[in-house]
């Protein structure tokens, strides 16, 4: 039988959270063992080949093409978990939220204390992605299954979290193993 | 009629107080852990966070404001108030702005440690992210209302306890915050680094300048088990 796909994706995140699944360390070979990854920055797979059983999100939505990444996920995977602060609160990145995002594209890019810009350009280029208004957690795009909280979540809770999952056991994490930071 | 001890009972189990106290004064005693946060000794009951909840003869109230009454019988540690609860601390969570890797109270911090015994993983309401103040002039104490959750702790403290009223609430509804004497600064106060109300901030708003971060993850106050400042015998 062919085993189950894995897919992950790094939105408005650090890649810290994917710093913590590599960190499962020699464990990695067991994850072998159990998923195939499909699109994933692990193995740089760009699009999905296959339908996913699972997708592990990184970061929270910041620009539009987090939103179309994160849409594509839910469609390419049956269950998505929202993996970290960031994707979870918004976290880092949403502490731009209670300042209007012409003032902070002013601050980063005409009139912030080492910015050289002569010509007071605001990046345009349609290769660039737009800044949303806001930066969302991902359960308030589209729906999320499960929550692995942490600033990174621990090795161990990612690990913990994606066995009970593939083995269809109950995902009942230890209190040490739920953190927020 | 004045008795000398009244008894009522917790989930099925008989307690015993005395008159006067609270069903939390009770519970506490007799090492029976309620869920709380605004609450702290010597202070008033405020019963502002709510998360003290219990349902006392049916009605839920929070225990922290209940008079023990003889024959109670009180509810507490049932799927039905912990959601409730849940609900509570999620409200506080997306109402202010708690981004808790970039927090030094994090780790330490009694709204986190309540989060992490009622199992929150996320919050289930949309988060508000208001625009809030912080205020960094005074030499040794940062204020940062963006964490704020109005428990009362340092209003009651600085007029009680320390005798200087710094702090005061303004607004009302969800306009009601924190503030100290209009156009003042925090280092424009009286407050001093040895008041009392320094300590008595449950979050990260009212925070110590130069200690943050001293403590190794895994080794802070609620970083290994639930409420280790009230250890319950099961
Ligand atoms: S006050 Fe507590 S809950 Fe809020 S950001 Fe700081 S650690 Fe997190
Ligand atoms: S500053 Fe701290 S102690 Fe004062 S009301 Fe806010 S949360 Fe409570």
């Amino acid at each position: 039988m062919d085993k189950p796909k894995l897919a992950t994706c790094s939105l408005a995140g650090c890649f810290g959270c994917h710093m913590s699944i590599l960190d499962i360390d020699e464990r990695i070979l067991d994850l072998v063992d159990l998923v195939d990854f499909d699109k994933s920055p692990i193995n740089d797979k760009k699009a999905f080949t296959d339908r996913c059983l699972v997708g592990l999100l990184e970061g929270g939505c910041s620009t539009e093409e987090n939103v179309h990444v994160l849409e594509s996920f839910r469609n390419s995977c049956d269950i998505l978990i929202s993996v970290g602060a960031c994707a979870i609160t918004g976290g880092i990145p949403a502490m731009r939220n209670n300042i209007p995002l012409t003032e902070c594209l002013s601050e980063a890019y005409l009139d912030g204390p080492t910015v050289y810009n002569p010509g007071r350009v605001l990046p345009s280029d349609p290769e660039i992605p737009l800044c949303l208004n806001n930066v969302y957690p991902c359960h308030e795009v589209v729906k999320i299954d499960y929550f692995l909280p942490g600033c990174p979540p621990s090795a161990d809770t990612i690990w913990e979290g994606l066995v009970a999952l593939l083995s269809g056991k109950p995902l009942d994490l230890p209190y040490q193993l739920v953190k927020y930071d | 009629m004045s008795k000398d001890k009244i008894t009522f009972t917790i989930d099925g189990c008989e307690v015993t107080a005395q008159p006067g106290q609270t069903v939390m004064q009770a519970a506490d005693a007799a090492n029976i852990r309620i869920p709380q946060l605004c609450y702290l000794e010597g202070l008033t009951p405020h019963g502002s966070c709510r998360v003290c909840i219990v349902k006392a003869n049916g009605r839920l109230d929070t225990s922290c404001t209940l008079p023990a009454v003889e024959g109670m019988v009180v509810e507490n540690n049932t799927e039905e108030i912990n959601e409730y609860r849940r609900d509570l601390v999620d409200m506080l969570f997306v109402e202010g702005n708690h981004i808790c890797p970039s927090c030094e109270k994090s780790g330490d911090c009694e709204l986190q440690g309540v989060a992490y015994e009622l199992g929150i993983t996320a919050p289930k309401y949309p988060y508000q992210f208001p625009r809030r103040e912080t205020d960094a002039s005074h030499p040794d104490i940062f204020l940062d209302l963006n964490r704020c959750i109005l428990c009362a702790r340092c209003v009651q403290t600085s007029r009680d306890l320390d005798g200087k009223t710094v702090f005061e609430f303004v607004g009302r509804g969800p306009d009601k915050k924190l503030a100290i004497r209009p156009g003042a600064r925090l280092a424009d106060t009286e407050l001093d680094i040895t008041d009392q109300v320094v300590g008595s901030c449950p979050v990260g708003t009212i925070l110590k300048k130069r200690v943050g971060f001293a403590v190794p993850v895994g080794e802070r106050t609620y970083d290994k088990e639930p409420h280790p400042e009230q250890p319950v015998s099961e």
